[in-house]
């Protein structure tokens, strides 16, 4: 029985929880098990929730047995570990939260809640969502399921890594300028980075406002959908969220003739051949179901990179200046001046990752240097922004590797900039706030490829309908 | 050398919402510390801040009223800086996109009315409280999140005494809006002060310095008067100012530095990326201006040409409660000016509490003045009439009839009372006949006495002092 519920997909769960093939407390407790089985080698969670779980699947059973259950009753899923769970620690795999525990829930997480979905643990990441490996999780890092010597990608690597390890059949990350994404791809799920504004951050810990989002992470395009849809839509408690999703009927039909899909070429990419070959197939693939495909250069992408680190950790400098010590998260000693309290706790608590991107963050929006950084990089932010808005009038969507390498050992990139260079694909829909997904497409020595698909803003329907046709093809 | 003093403002003015700028908070003065605070004014991890749109109304109407442009779009922008009574560590305020600009108010200056510009008032968060003891700080954060306005002007002041009339002017503008309490007592209202000196007819500004949270306008005056002479000293003696920020010191009535230019905190001001900025059309800026009442500078200007006497004028038009009664009384009835005088002699000091409020429906207190207009009572059954009107309500004029309250204007009637009460004095009107004049006044009161006070007044008066002469 355990096995058959291990690794399944959200709908497939779904259908046994309503026919009562299974209750959702075996439900959850199949997957506690698997939790067990699993956490020793690839270390997904920072937190599990095994009690609170199976409360909330003994309510999820009744709310089945009552019939008119959502879609998510009794689905057990995981959140990073930066998403906030009133009265469970959420500790952004960083020191200085690792005791904290909020006094209130994350908008995302109260509606699983609503929904009947089951918490079974906090995912880890890199501290802050700071990185793209999970290297920089100041705990421990996560292994990639599929290969333990390999990294699972970051920063949203331990949600990927339960998803991946069949711990749970969903989770939610957040993405800033990859994420979820690139996650996605080193470990052969479903990623999605929604709209800018489709998913309330309330509770979502602070990297970087302007570009942060939270999106699902599944093994199936379908249940990313269905997930999205329950946890997208203004809150009231969010100003800048302000578009909902919703799965239009049509929208798993697989037609997409007509639909152009721009093959993005990168100045400066050195994408591996491998990954190159695997996009490319898959764009003579969606040309055969009847996409029109073109190739696209965007100038102006070529200062995505350096405009992205500056802009996150200016916002990241001022986001993270709240961790002082003084009203919750660590502390380091009492005495001496309110200043020498900051500075010891800062410096005692925070990873150096952490600490290199507040020093640039800081350094770029400081006086005389700020036209030269700050200034500088929300101007190629906007003729980024622009750049995309011309495509997208004459191009529905554009289609791209995730990553430019399939998921990577572990310590092969201790030089942060090469770790910076790896988020070469994704940060542009992050500088632009539109939607963009990641699936597989393919593999490379066994590896998954994850291919990218970007569209205008409030068009996240379309890259489902894309790439649920990949999907098929690959499946 | 005569030296002049240049002084421009930036005054901080708490906003009277019922909840902070960011969330729902209550923003009820003195409540037990850390009573008032919630996750997003603490600046918990991963709360987000949500524009209180009642603040942006009453900024707007700030501006409005104070001859601002009010700007169609505007922007929040983070001020970072550390401080433990700063939870987010940057203070949530506008940089370079305020929502009001260009405006200025005309006030009382040292020769004649003078108009002082107003460069910008922009919407900003407060920060909480420290309380310092000998060995720990504590730190209060109810006042975290509250709503202000921070009005800047123009180096348009020239002494203490127009800073202080800019800063009274803004005052009564503000609490007129009811938008403020500006209660400066409870740090409702405070100021900072940029100043500087030149030699007289030099057209170049001076260095100035900035003295820092001023929250009376005693401290205010001080502190000018003070910093200016202090300035004036240095350059008399052939120094020169230095660019610096100082500290009041309401003990000793002296300024001390607080930091220098040099050491000058680098805000690194950027946009608030969770507040989208403030879009505001011509239809809500229009709807917010329907909204306005009449201004202070109206009703004076109204009540002047009425005859009231200026300082009447001055203290109906500093409460706006006081002036909308006065307002409704006038309406009701025909002499604005005994309105007026029943109003302030009689109510004012009976009125408890910050704004004006009184029993008395305004139509009653015009009756009892048209009453005293008429003639058919005198001043003094006016304002017995109008105290008694506090203790309950009656009809006045039904009342003065029943009781027989009218004035006594017959000659006959009052020559006899007169005869009457020299008749019972003679003491007294023979010293006063003799020339103890100043006595005539109690022999006038006890003729008065014999009518129950309802004696025409000038009337008794001629006839006593006819009396006297014969």
């Amino acid at each position: 029985m355990m096995n058959e519920l291990i690794s399944r997909d959200i709908h497939t769960l779904a259908a046994g929880l309503q026919r009562k093939d299974f209750s959702a407390v075996e439900l959850v407790r199949a997957h506690i098990d698997r939790i067990r089985s699993r956490e020793a080698d690839i270390s997904a969670l920072i937190t599990q929730t095994e009690e609170h779980a199976l409360a909330r699947a003994a309510e999820a059973d009744a709310r089945l047995a009552g019939g008119d259950a959502p879609l998510l009753c009794g689905i057990p899923f995981v959140l990073k570990d930066n998403i906030c769970t009133e009265g469970i620690p959420t500790t952004c795999a960083s020191r200085m939260l690792a005791d904290y525990i909020p006094p209130y829930s994350a908008t995302a997480y109260a509606r699983l809640q609503e929904a009947g979905a089951v918490l079974l643990g906090k995912g880890n990441m890199d501290e802050f969502s700071m990185g793209s490996s999970t290297e920089n999780s100041a705990f421990y890092p996560t292994r990639n399921p599929l290969d333990p010597i390999r990294v699972p990608g970051g920063s949203s690597g331990g949600p990927a890594t339960a998803v991946a390890a069949g711990e749970v059949p969903f989770a939610l990350g957040s993405d800033t300028g990859g994420s979820i994404r690139q996650p996605a791809a080193f470990c052969g799920l479903v990623g999605m980075k929604p709209t800018y504004g489709t998913v309330s951050r309330h509770g979502l810990v602070a990297f970087a406002s302007s570009l942060d989002q939270i999106g699902p992470l599944t093994r199936t395009v379908r249940d990313n959908a269905a997930v999205l849809s329950c946890i997208s839509g203004p809150d009231g408690q969010d100003d800048t969220a302000r578009y909902t999703f919703a799965a239009a009927e049509d929208l798993f039909s697989g037609d997409i003739r007509g639909i152009t899909v721009g093959l993005l070429r990168f100045p400066g990419d050195e994408t591996d051949s491998a990954v190159r070959a695997a996009i490319e197939d898959t764009a003579a693939a969606l040309a055969e179901r009847g996409a029109q495909i073109r190739e696209v250069t965007l100038l102006a992408l070529k200062d995505a990179l350096p405009a992205y680190y500056i802009l996150s950790s200016a916002e990241a400098s001022a986001n993270l200046a709240r961790y002082d010590g003084v009203r919750y998260g660590a502390r380091a000693g009492s005495a001496g001046t309110p200043d020498e309290l900051f500075c010891t706790t800062r410096s005692t608590y925070f990873g150096p990752e952490v600490r290199r991107r507040i020093l640039l963050g800081t350094y770029a929006l400081s006086a005389g240097h700020r036209d030269a950084f700050y200034l500088r990089a929300q101007n190629a932010a906007r003729r980024i922004r622009t750049a995309f808005a011309e495509n997208f009038a004459v191009c529905d969507c554009l289609l791209c590797p995730t990553a430019p390498t399939v998921a990577f050992p572990f310590r092969e990139k201790t030089d942060p900039v090469a770790m910076y260079l790896g988020d070469l694909f994704t940060v542009p829909a992050s500088l632009a706030g539109i939607p963009a997904i990641s699936l597989p497409c393919g593999t490379s020595d066994g590896l998954p490829i994850g291919v990218q698909i970007m569209a205008a803003a409030g068009n996240d329907g379309l890259l489902y309908r894309l790439a649920a046709v990949i999907e098929e093809v690959h499946a | 050398m005569n030296f002049e003093t240049v002084i421009g403002l930036e005054v901080h003015a708490e906003l009277a919402t019922k909840s902070k700028i960011f969330c729902s908070c209550p923003t009820d003065f003195g409540a037990p510390r850390n009573s008032q605070v919630c996750p997003i004014c603490l600046g918990h991890p991963g709360t987000l801040p949500r524009l209180n749109r009642k603040v942006v109304e009453y900024a707007v109407m700030a501006g409005l009223a104070t001859g601002c442009r009010i700007a169609e779009f505007s922007c929040m922008d983070r001020k970072n800086y550390f401080y433990p009574d700063l939870p987010k560590a940057y203070q949530i305020s506008q940089d370079a996109y305020p929502l009001c600009l260009d405006g200025g108010l005309t006030v009382e200056g040292d020769s004649g009315g003078k108009f002082i510009r107003i460069e910008r008032i922009h919407i900003e968060e407060d920060a909480g409280k420290l309380i310092h003891s000998r060995d720990e700080i504590l730190a209060d954060y109810n006042r975290c999140g509250i709503p202000l306005i921070e009005v800047v002007t123009a180096p348009d002041m020239r002494s203490a005494a127009e800073a202080r009339a800019f800063v009274s002017e803004l005052r009564t503008i503000l609490r007129c809006l009811g938008v403020s309490d500006c209660r400066m007592q409870e740090g409702g209202l405070r100021c900072d002060v940029n100043i500087s000196v030149r030699p007289t007819g030099s057209a170049k500004l001076g260095e100035r310095t900035e003295i820092k949270n001023l929250n009376s306008f005693q401290f205010i005056e001080k502190a000018i008067e003070y910093e200016s002479r202090r300035q004036i000293d240095i350059l008399t003696a052939g120094g020169t100012v230095r660019r610096e920020t100082r500290r009041f010191d309401e003990q000793t009535g002296t300024t001390h530095t607080l930091r220098e230019k040099e050491t000058a905190a680098d805000y690194r001001f950027f946009p608030e990326p969770d507040i989208p900025p403030l879009r505001l059309s011509p239809a809500d800026i229009e709807a917010l201006a329907a909204r306005l009442p009449e201004l202070p500078a109206a009703r004076r200007k109204r009540y002047a040409a009425l005859g009231l006497p200026a300082a009447d004028v001055h203290i109906l038009t500093e409460d706006r409660a006081l002036s909308d009664y006065f307002d409704r009384a006038i309406a009701a009835g025909k002499h604005p000016r005994i309105t007026a005088n029943l109003l302030l002699s009689e109510y004012l000091r009976l009125s408890e509490g910050e704004s004006f409020s009184c029993p008395v429906a305004p139509e009653r207190l015009a009756a009892v003045a048209d009453l005293a207009g008429a003639g058919t009572v005198n001043a003094s059954t006016a304002k017995k009439l109008a105290a008694r009107l506090w203790e309950g309500d009656f009809d006045p004029a039904e009342t003065v009839l029943r009781e027989g309250l009218g004035q006594i204007c017959d000659e006959g009637v009052l020559r006899e009372g007169i005869r009457s009460v020299f008749s019972e004095n003679e003491g007294l009107v023979a010293q006063i006949r003799a020339g103890k004049t100043a006595a005539a006044k109690a022999l006038v009161g006890k003729c008065m006495g014999r009518f129950g006070g309802r004696a025409e007044p000038r009337l008794l008066n001629r006839l006593v002092d006819e009396a006297l002469k014969k």
